[in-house]
């Protein structure tokens, strides 16, 4: 998907680090704003920030905090919420070469947001740990400092701005999904089915009530499963 | 009982976190499975479309602005596939769609 350019892994995570924390920025700025409504101030969000980064986890950790739900319930919302997460992951172990250590797969799983996830699959070659901590160096503080200013200043952010700014990671998204696509028809057609399912999913009864986060593990379990069956890879991990 | 916040936050980052790191470290050598090979391939693709529609037209304060968004990114990340030129590009379609249509 990318060029493995010359200079280091650590920089070039930096480098495809940036839009990321753009879009953080953006992103967590709304999240500053949902946890002053839940009663939590700067230097807590921005705490839950850093030691979570997690967009929809965070939103449902606050919706818990919020309603003063039991201390199981948290366990369990975000067990579900983020279980998209286990299979970026198990898809990830296999992008390391065999040589990576054991404490670097350790601190690597602190960075596995889908963004981060994203521009690692689309590294070219055995994934280097550098390139997520370059990544994650420059991303996750901008993920902090938007939720802590959401909660100092959210209040005072245009709409427009805040509408305008909500969209960045979707772009990024498209980025990461879209060049594949272009090359290989099957992806295409994936991605495609993937959408019309994931809109599918959001109005056919009784799947619907499930949550947003349950849906979209749903939806890549069947059609990653069916993928690998209609179109086996032989020749990448 | 008064619910401590850092209780509260220490238990969900700690799911998080293992949820995250587990696969990572459990899963040292390559799997052999050409199924289980080909499943993991396809994850991120069909996990991230699925994130992206319809959520994308529900993130604005418009659908219009939001299915905007939609196409200006799908027509970047096509034809010059930049991360943040994709990114600022759906931002700024966003913002002069919601001048035309407020």
């Amino acid at each position: 998907m990318k060029r493995k350019s010359s200079s280091s892994p650590f920089l070039s995570g930096i480098r495809d680090g940036i839009p990321i924390a753009l879009g953080y920025f953006a992103v967590s700025f709304t999240l500053g704003i949902a946890a002053r409504k839940a009663g939590l101030n700067a230097p807590l969000a921005g705490l839950m920030s850093a030691a979570m980064v997690a967009s929809a986890g965070e939103f449902a950790a606050l919706g818990v905090i919020e309603a003063s739900a039991p201390y199981l319930e948290m366990i369990l919302t975000s067990l579900v919420i983020n279980l998209r997460y286990l299979l970026l992951s198990c898809s990830l172990s296999q992008k390391f070469g065999p040589e990576t250590r054991f404490f670097h797969r350790f601190f690597v799983g602190f960075f596995v947001t889908d963004e981060i996830a994203g521009i690692s699959f689309a590294r070219e070659g055995h994934l280097e740990p550098a390139y997520v901590y370059g990544a994650g160096t420059i991303s996750v503080p901008a993920w902090v400092a938007g939720t802590v200013l959401g909660v100092l200043v959210g209040a005072i952010l245009p709409p427009f701005l805040s509408s305008a700014l909500g969209v960045a990671l979707y772009g990024m998204f498209l980025a990461i999904i879209i060049p594949p696509a272009r090359k290989e028809k099957f992806l295409a057609v994936l991605v495609a089915v993937s959408m019309l399912c994931s809109f599918a999913f959001a109005y056919i009864p009784g799947i619907r009530t499930l949550s947003s986060g349950m849906r979209i593990i749903l939806i890549t379990v069947l059609l990653s499963a069916l993928a690998a069956v209609v179109k086996p890879r032989t020749e990448e991990a | 009982m008064e619910k401590s916040v850092y209780l509260y936050l220490l238990l969900a980052a700690g799911v998080i976190y293992l949820i995250r790191m587990l696969p990572l470290t459990l899963i040292r050598r390559e799997i052999k499975s050409t199924f289980f090979r080909s499943f993991l391939f396809y994850v991120p693709y069909v996990t991230l479309a699925a994130m992206t529609f319809p959520a994308i037209l529900s993130a604005t304060s418009s659908p219009i602005s939001g299915a905007a968004a939609l196409v200006v990114g799908l027509l970047i990340a096509f034809f010059d596939g930049n991360l943040f030129r994709c990114a600022v590009g759906c931002c700024g379609a966003v913002f002069l769609v919601e001048l035309f249509i407020r």
